[in-house]
């Protein structure tokens, strides 16, 4: 069949799924549309975890970045799934067992301040919209390139998908799409692993084969590769350090505290019915995780070594321009592969100096969605990964929204603003709220200030340095005062905002450029995506320094303090 | 609901903080430790055909990071039995 037909098939048959259970799971009341009822299994909810949690930025570019940064890369290895283990062990149960709806809620109540609330929603909404474009971006390309429609066509497609089924089922709903979405995604990222493992290495396990020789051959994949991309001047691929590598500790660092902060992912813990499996859903949520991402490194270097030999066959012997294959000729037309013929002898010279380098553009992303052309794999595994794509997006997405219309609806509303509303107009302010999210968010997709590509680094940064801290500190250091816990919320932000838009420019619009113009300037030349570690370390100081100088908190705070730290009895703090 | 005494509650805090830091400890020496700090010296060693500090870095931190939750998750479960505060 057809590749455009079988994809519309495959894309369409997958939304079919995610709405039909939309309409199965809706919400009735605000506990459901909030926390799913907080009756859902740890290993359903560790699976909707995981597709929640795995965005575009994981299955999409993570790949293709490892792939060009080799050893660089393992920030985000490290980075995304290390989070994990913080959340389990710092954050998860205790904040199940206090048992409130929004992150802010325990904010609020544990700094005994409306003001701690306001700035935990305000850090919210900055976290979750920065890395909600940045999902927009992921929709509109993926639908445009695989359904051949135009960008903001494709993005309006994606808005209405997302907006029908969040909109609808609330968190119920989103968790029983979200584990369809993971099962769609984890196949159309596993099987053309599978394939192109067995081509390169006779090994059908991708995370046995990076590791394995070349088929027909005593050479490792990996000596190969590092062999490779030094004879075009590239740094060796195991050991090509980030920059340095106090910037990789602060990069990964970073990463890790800002997935235990960013609240989209905390407030999957809300909706389990024990402490227990607060804990063990975090186990489970990082286990279907680390499927996709301990496959991703062996993606990434099989489509380093495959897309080296394409340009360049045996050493010296280039890829002729005129006799190149149809996924080049594919790419070429989106403009993220780029050929510009410097010496005129019609073949393709691809090196690490620039002056010589006639692949001008080689975009990181077309990696994972080229990876099955290159590999000439079957059109229905194609299909398959455009699915999979779309259907992290989705997922993210739609997760990153709710936390945005949870935290509006229920903390600056009923919270705040109104708190004598019922129920329903609660539910109905939500998804409203989720509604103008949804349509802001799409409007920056339409209009890119050019900064998608460090959205999703810059997201867990911000998590990192405001809410994190505020958490940790709230569950585990009663002395610290509501003064402490804004004073530390606002510096910590403040501090890593201005470092990131100092170096790239207000919203990046000065510079599109993803390492950033002015490193000599860097503070220890830690790169600005990084440096959501060293706003942690200013929130954390700021929070215990004005803390000292501050009223201590009331007798009722160290209370809550007690309670939550054991877990029984989380059923009866549940009640609102 | 069962009630501790404050001292039965410190003492089942203590334990937890304790199990918490020998965990951290390893989630920090196999992610910061075998995956950056060391990684030059441990890259002469070979695990297989992957340099071992490369293998750190991009498989075994994964795979200690899984095992880490599960095995807390557990731990914790025990405690919470041994201080009678399981939830039913």
């Amino acid at each position: 069949m057809e590749l455009q037909t079988l994809t519309y098939l495959v894309v369409g048959a997958s939304f079919a799924l995610y709405i039909g259970i939309a309409i199965w799971a809706r919400a009735g009341s605000t506990r459901d549309f909030y926390v799913a009822g907080s009756g859902v299994h740890p290993v359903a909810n560790g699976m909707a975890t995981a597709a929640d949690w795995m965005s575009a930025a994981s299955f999409i570019s993570m790949a293709g970045m490892i792939a060009f940064m080799g050893y660089g890369g393992s920030v985000f290895l490290m980075g995304w799934t290390g989070g994990f283990v913080i959340l389990a062990l710092l954050l998860a149960p205790y904040l199940r067992k206090y048992g409130k709806f929004t992150v802010p809620e325990f904010i609020g109540d544990r700094y005994y301040s409306r003001g701690a609330r306001v700035v935990a929603v305000l850090c919210l909404i900055i976290c979750s919209v920065t890395y909600v474009i940045g999902q927009m971006k992921g929709i509109g390309v993926a639908f445009s390139r695989f359904l051949e429609v135009d960008y903001s066509t494709g993005l309006l497609v994606g808005m209405c998908i997302v907006f029908f089924y969040a909109v609808l089922g609330g968190m119920k709903g989103i968790t029983y799409t979200q584990i369809a979405q993971y099962c769609v995604l984890i196949f159309a990222y596993t099987i053309p692993a599978i394939f192109i493992s067995l081509n390169l290495t006779n090994n059908p396990i991708p995370q046995l084969g990076l590791g394995s020789t070349l088929a027909g051959s005593d050479t490792l994949l990996l000596d190969k590769l590092d062999q490779v991309v030094t004879e075009l001047g590239f740094r060796e691929y195991t050991t090509d350090v980030r920059l340095s590598g106090l910037n990789m500790f602060a990069f990964t660092l970073s990463l890790m505290i800002g997935t235990a902060g960013l609240p989209h992912v905390i407030i999957r813990f809300f909706t389990v019915p024990r402490v227990r499996d607060a804990r063990s859903s975090a186990g489970w949520a990082l286990l279907f995780i680390a499927i996709l991402y301990t496959t991703a490194p062996a993606v990434a270097g099989m489509a380093r070594l495959n897309f080296m030999q394409t340009l360049e066959p045996s050493p010296g012997e280039h890829m002729v321009y005129e006799q190149r294959p149809q996924w080049f000729k594919n790419w070429e037309v989106t403009g993220l592969l780029g050929f510009e013929d410097k010496n005129e002898d019609g073949r393709v010279q691809y090196s690490a100096d620039p002056e010589v380098n006639e692949m001008v553009t080689v975009d990181n992303d077309i990696m994972v969605l080229a990876n099955p052309e290159i590999a000439r794999l079957p059109n229905w595994v194609i299909a398959l990964v455009a699915a999979g794509g779309l259907a992290a997006a989705l997922s993210t997405a739609a997760g990153l929204l709710l936390a945005i219309a949870s935290s509006i609806s229920h903390d600056l509303l009923k919270g705040m603003i109104a708190p004598g509303i019922t129920e329903k107009q609660e539910l109905l302010a939500s998804r409203v709220a989720m509604a103008v999210a949804i349509a802001g968010a799409g409007y920056l997709g339409f209009n890119p200030p050019g900064f998608a590509a460090g959205t999703v680094a810059l997201a867990f940064g911000l998590a990192a340095s405001s809410i994190f801290p505020a958490l940790m500190m709230g569950i585990f250091s009663p002395r610290i005062s509501r003064e402490g816990a804004i004073a530390g919320m606002l510096a910590g932000i403040g501090v890593t905002l201005l470092y990131v838009f100092q170096h790239q420019g207000i919203m990046f619009i000065a510079s599109t450029s993803f390492l950033g113009e002015m490193q000599p300037n860097w503070f220890f030349g830690i790169e600005p995506n990084a440096f959501g570690a060293v706003g942690a370390v200013i929130n954390f100081s700021v929070a215990f320094a004005v803390s000292r100088i501050t009223a201590p908190p009331p007798a009722r705070v160290r209370e809550l303090v007690e309670h939550i730290r054991v877990p029984v009895g989380a059923a009866a703090a549940h009640d609102h | 609901m069962p009630q501790m005494s404050p001292e039965r509650a410190r003492e089942y805090w203590r334990r937890n903080l304790s199990l918490m830091l020998k965990l951290l400890i390893v989630w920090f020496v196999v992610s910061f430790g075998c995956g950056i700090i060391l990684v030059d010296e441990l890259n002469q060693i070979r695990l297989g055909g992957y340099k071992l500090g490369f293998w750190f870095a991009q498989q075994g931190s994964i795979y200690v990071f899984v095992l880490l939750i599960f095995y807390y998750t557990r731990r914790m479960a025990a405690l919470d039995r041994e201080f009678g505060v399981e939830e039913d």
